[in-house]
């Protein structure tokens, strides 16, 4: 396990280097920022001597390992734009795309699962097919499209729901402001975590019958029929619980996939969080904000994965912990 | 080997229509219907030039005064826009016809370049194995979770403001397919090298060794052939799934400028005007969209379950 553990580790950590590296040459050959900082009048030699102070001139490696040291302790660099600390700026937007995020995941696991275990069961009926159906028509409809309908049709038509912003927020703690607090605020978030979740729920439906109909198929299962044990039982708690692990990891793959979605619907929703903001962060070359976006993202998503993968590991008894770590 | 093809000419149709993936097909009203909605919209994009009735990237035939003409069921269209006009004043079903051959050429280079690296990698991981093997699955492994969407937007976005929106429009295309491309490889790469895993203990790789073929050959001539019914899934499936990330690139614009539309960027065109109620300019090229990419993964669904042994259950 141990072993396990540290093979994980050091995979996390050589992916976070090769993101800082992506993110310091994004940042060096994208945009100037001397012209940022002291605009177009000021001379040839002043420019020089200037770069010479900010150690622009300095080679690759060296300014590399002081762009790593500044963001180990947490210096992402200033905002061109908002002429603040690239890092707060993006940490004021991350609880409002982690909401989002969130909304979005209550409603996947909360269908996926019996929508999944349903088709599962009765594969024929007709509401199993009409729900298979709808999956694949769910597969084909790109997010921003969902997105876009869902606005014409509740917003537009019939005037029933917001259709941009986050409305009414409650100040929680530090930069948290949550949305599940006032009636508009849960207002607001439903249809960007419809659109959120519409993409995601089918492939989860899809992959949960899929597993679940294999392990029915099983002798355990078969077993525990013949025993005499209430079916609910048999689903949910016995077949159910070997059906996760898959799931697991294909959650755990998706994470990136989420990532780019919510850009997506945050630009279709307006909705003021990281990835709206690394879009206008991009029509503004605002550079060290694009760098802190990857970055940020980039660790997000590397902790959430080794987690996962960990997860799995510990719940999955026929991973071979020490071959895997050997 | 050329007398052969001559010969059996004839009975390849007759081998082809009397085979098991045919007869399935023809038993299967969905994917009948899903194969001829696929043909007639592949077709009226290839024919987008003789069909259209306008050309959308001729600036003389474009008048902004013509702009926001909704279809000819609506009440004030105009009746030679058929399917209305969009924000600068183009024929829609023209735009669209053009934009749906962007979109299509995109998704099959995409998946083609997609299918060359991968099935490469595939074969010599699965082939060479040891240490290559370990090495190239692990990057697979990283370049998955990674999802292609999110590399697409972070790369396209950094080249895009750094070669400008004037030099990054113009090679869209090539960007466009080169990051769908290049981005999805570890599908292919994970397939193939399951399968080369299961047929390189077969005896006649081993004759094939024997009779003194190098592995060049062997992977090529003789591992490759029976490795391809899951690249046939696998390929219906991506380039569904490359038609979407296209369409969400064009849509956040790191993708197709609005002088030359692909689907996804008529769509995002459209938004702009959805809440002065013209509609049709986001509607009718998301409807197209979503058909084409339904029938795409329709066709990949049935067939996912006649090529594969495991669902047979008659």
């Amino acid at each position: 396990m141990l072993a396990y553990l540290v093979k994980r580790l050091f995979q996390a950590i050589a992916v976070m280097f090769v993101i800082s590296v992506i993110g310091f040459a994004i940042q060096d050959n994208l945009g100037d920022p001397l012209r940022e900082l002291v605009g177009q009048s000021v001379s040839e030699e002043v420019r020089q001597q200037l770069r010479d102070e900010l150690g622009l001139n300095d080679s690759f490696a060296k300014q590399y390992l002081r762009f790593l040291g500044n963001a180990l302790q947490g210096d992402l660099g200033t905002s061109y734009f908002f002429k603040e600390p690239a890092l707060d700026v993006i940490l004021k937007k991350l609880p409002a795309t982690l909401e989002l995020v969130l909304g979005a995941t209550i409603i996947i696991v909360g269908l996926s699962v019996p929508l999944g275990v349903y088709t599962a069961i009765k594969p024929n009926s007709i509401i199993s097919r009409i729900i298979m159906g709808l999956s694949i028509i769910g597969i084909s409809i790109p997010v921003f499209l969902t997105a876009i309908l869902m606005i014409f049709v509740f917003s537009v038509e019939l005037g029933w729901l917001p259709s941009f912003g986050r409305g009414d927020v409650v100040h929680v703690w530090g930069y948290w402001d949550t949305n599940f607090a006032t009636l508009d605020g849960w207002e607001h978030i439903l249809l960007p975590s419809i659109a959120l979740a519409s993409i995601m729920l089918p492939l989860f439906v899809r992959l949960i019958r899929a597993e679940m109909m294999e392990v029915l198929e099983s002798e355990y299962v078969k077993y525990a029929k013949a025993k005499g044990i209430h079916p609910g039982r048999i689903y949910f708690v016995h077949a159910l619980k070997n059906t996760l692990l898959p799931v697991i990891t294909v959650g755990g793959v998706q994470i990136g996939t989420m990532v780019a979605y919510t850009i997506l619907t945050e630009t279709v929703f307006q909705w003021p969080g990281m990835g709206f903001m690394f879009l206008e962060a991009i029509n503004r070359v605002d550079t060290p904000l694009v760098v802190a976006y990857l970055i940020v993202v980039g660790f997000i998503f590397v902790v959430t994965n080794t987690i996962v993968d960990l997860i799995y590991g510990l719940v999955n008894p026929t991973v071979n912990l020490a071959r895997m770590g050997a | 080997m050329s007398d052969m093809t001559t010969s059996t000419e004839p009975t390849l149709m007759r081998r082809i229509w009397d085979s098991n993936m045919a007869y399935s097909f023809r038993r299967n009203p969905v994917a009948v219907v899903s194969l001829l909605i696929f043909a007639v919209i592949a077709l009226s994009a290839i024919l987008a030039p003789l069909i259209a009735p306008f050309d959308p990237y001729d600036p003389a035939q474009i008048d902004i005064m013509n702009s926001e003409y909704p279809p000819v069921w609506v009440d004030g269209s105009e009746s030679q826009f058929m399917l209305g006009t969009d924000d600068q004043g183009r024929d829609l079903w023209s735009t669209i016809l053009y934009g749906t051959r962007l979109s299509l050429l995109i998704g099959l280079c995409a998946v083609t370049l997609q299918a060359f690296l991968g099935i490469s990698i595939g074969l010599i991981a699965g082939y060479v194995g040891g240490r290559l093997d370990s090495l190239l699955m692990r990057l697979a492994d990283i370049q998955l979770s990674f999802s292609t969407l999110m590399v697409a937007i972070i790369f396209l976005a950094i080249t895009q403001a750094m070669f400008g929106s004037d030099t990054f429009n113009r090679f869209a295309v090539y960007f466009l397919i080169a990051v769908i491309g290049i981005a999805e490889w570890p599908q292919y790469a994970r397939t193939v090298r399951a399968t080369v895993l299961a047929e390189k203990k077969k005896e006649y790789v081993d004759s094939a060794r024997v009779l003194g073929f190098g592995p060049m050959r062997i992977m090529v001539r003789h591992i490759l052939p029976n490795s391809l019914s899951p690249i046939f899934v696998i390929s219906t499936v991506q380039v569904a799934n490359a038609i979407i990330s296209e369409a969400s690139l064009s849509f956040l614009g790191l993708g197709m400028p609005p002088s030359q539309p692909s689907l996804g960027s008529l769509i995002s065109s459209g938004f702009d005007y959805i809440f002065s109620g013209s509609w049709w300019i986001t509607a009718i090229p998301g409807i197209v969209l979503v058909v084409l990419v339904l029938v795409i993964n329709l066709l990949g669904d049935w067939m996912r379950d006649v090529l594969n042994p495991k669902l047979y259950k008659g």
